[in-house]
């Protein structure tokens, strides 16, 4: 099979890539951020732009992943609202245009929002809530649900919209891993919300079983159980250090501590927890890092200091 | 028993940290049961009768009175499940949502696995076999005042439903007690709001914390409804009020006893 990773430079790209060459498809990638070294074939072009459709129309990919959005809140909206929409929009242009089968947008699971009324676990048929406390998220919201009207716009594609949740291991990649990645974690004292994660490893498996099964909609993965960030953070050989809320939020920027919209303080109170069981009955896929063994490869790969 | 043999018992699938899918974590039920069983034996020197009708697996559903204006009711039937109970079960309320917005109070409450109240949660985790604590006369219900302590407000019907939907036997219970531990005289809602709670509860000593009344908690045999959750109200409200009647007559025949004992004082 001939697979496109639109969005291939970045950690999980890479590994789905490397994986799915080692399991004898053809990849092609496209990123402006560059891979060198890449053993694909690599385009160094923005989706939005003529020289991607171009890929598109002359490997004609069966299957396309597109994991090229932008999370990352320190990129400006604007330019994040270009990338995530504008780009979304050309993918699922060009997949209709040039005959792709199945086409896959990487959403993410921060989609339903943190808030005190939200319920645990998280079924595919909620609409996202929150989005007055944290706008900053609303490109990824939109993009998630645009992705998916291509289910009824162009049927001919199947079209599979994955609600991730996060990541965490040895690549330090992810929301997760980077507010880890000091010797000590804040946590907003007298909240500690559930947290969900899976291995980067079992992130790729269930892009692999997703290509592979071809399930058309959307759905949540997510592998073991969740566990308190207090709990997360101190398996991960990180101290907790429990402050107010209004003291966090004059620390974001400082002492080493990511820089973020005070809306994405409701995601260090309440819980974002998905139910991933549509996805496990549509594609078979079942994790093989628990929570500990998760916690434990990032912690190995990245010791407190 | 001890505490740390309790939790140790039950048969709950906590992870190698102890903790449960849905955040319940072993240490800190440990923690809240250590306290809360002095009470239960000591303080509100709790009398539990009927237990044995709380079945011992499966799911099932505890439906019950609300009696003090705080949730020392749900505190103690709580208690009465892990201590009386062989193996222990954890009754997991349906907390009322303000409390997932106040610091420390809503992280205890999750880590106790009482969940806010939605009704995603209760139908998740009968779905799981677990036992669901239910107060159909919600807040209305904490709300009594002193003079009206053995009475019943209004019931939801939401609880039925959810019965009949995930064939699940309802076990009624009535708690009694708790309106003299608690003797609210008067509710400050404006005040209540102010501070993110429905409404602040006083007493006439002025200081809100529970007075040593002796609460008792009776268990009536499971009630088992057929159906499928999408009957009329009509036959919906008929087991409503088989429920509320239950209730409504463990408390009289409860009440009646005490008088009794107390030589007829009040």
């Amino acid at each position: 099979m001939r697979v496109l990773i639109a969005g291939v430079s970045g950690a999980m790209g890479r590994k789905l890539a490397l994986r799915l060459v080692a399991e004898g498809h053809e990849v092609v990638g496209i990123d402006r951020r560059p891979w060198d070294g890449a053993p694909i074939e690599f385009h160094d072009v923005d989706v939005r732009k003529r020289a991607a459709e171009e890929v598109f129309r002359r490997t004609r990919p069966h299957a396309v992943v597109h994991m090229a959005t932008v999370t990352s809140l320190a990129v400006p909206g604007e330019e994040r609202h270009r990338i995530n929409l504008g780009g979304t929009r050309a993918v699922f242009g060009y997949s209709r245009d040039y005959g792709v089968e199945h086409c896959i947008f990487v959403s993410r699971h921060t989609f339903y929002g943190a808030g005190p009324d939200s319920p645990l676990f998280h079924t595919e048929d909620e609409p996202p809530m929150e989005l007055n406390r944290f706008p900053e998220l609303a490109d990824l919201v939109a993009a998630d649900l645009y992705a998916a009207t291509a289910l009824w716009r162009s049927p001919q594609v199947a079209t599979t919209v994955l609600r991730v949740c996060y990541t965490l291991g040895p690549s330090g990649d992810g929301t997760l891993a980077r507010f880890m990645r000091g010797k000590r974690v804040p946590i907003s004292l007298g909240f500690d919300p559930l947290f969900q994660f899976m291995h980067e490893d079992d992130v790729v498996a269930a892009l692999v079983a997703t290509l592979s099964k071809r399930p058309r909609g959307v759905f949540n993965v997510a592998g073991p159980q969740p566990l308190p960030l207090s709990c997360v953070v101190r398996e991960a050989g990180r101290i907790p250090v429990h402050l107010p809320e209004l003291v966090i939020a004059g620390l974001l920027g400082r002492f080493g501590l990511p820089k973020l919209p005070t809306g994405a303080l409701s995601h260090v109170k309440y819980a974002v927890v998905v139910d991933a069981r549509a996805f496990r009955e549509a594609t078979g896929f079942a994790h093989a890092y628990d929570e500990l063994a998760t916690i434990r490869s990032f912690r190995a790969a990245f010791p407190p200091h | 028993m001890l505490a740390r043999d309790v939790v140790d018992r039950l048969e709950i699938p906590f992870d190698a940290l102890g903790v449960d899918p849905y955040g319940a974590s072993k240490p800190h039920i440990r923690v809240a049961l250590t306290a809360l069983a002095a009470l239960y034996r000591h303080y509100f020197s709790v009398e539990t009768r009927g237990i044995e009708h709380v079945p011992a697996r499966g799911r099932a559903m505890l439906v019950g009175n609300h009696s003090g204006g705080i949730a020392i009711d749900a505190a103690m039937v709580i208690v009465s499940c892990l201590l009386e109970m062989n193996p222990p079960r954890l009754a997991q309320g349906m907390a009322e949502k303000f409390i997932a917005r106040l610091p420390f109070l809503g992280e205890w409450a999750t880590r106790g696995g009482q969940l806010p109240g939605l009704p995603e949660h209760a139908e998740r985790l009968l779905e799981d076999d677990r036992l669901l604590l239910v107060f159909p006369e919600g807040a209305r219900g904490t709300a009594k005042l002193f003079h009206e302590r053995y009475s019943l407000v209004d019931f939801g019907t939401g609880f039925v439903r959810l019965a009949l939907k995930t064939k699940t036997p309802i076990v009624p219970f009535a708690v009694l007690g708790g309106g003299e531990a608690f003797p609210t005289v008067l509710n400050a809602y404006k005040i209540g709001r102010a501070f993110g709670l429905p409404y602040l509860p006083i007493v006439a000593y002025g200081v809100p914390l529970p007075l040593p009344a002796k609460i008792e908690i009776e268990y009536a045999p499971p009630i088992w409804f057929q159906g499928t959750g999408n009957e009329d109200d009509e036959i919906v409200f008929d087991h409503v009020r088989k429920v509320k009647a239950t209730i409504a007559r463990m408390l009289t025949a409860a009440e009646r006893s005490r008088r009794g004992e107390n030589g007829g004082a009040r």
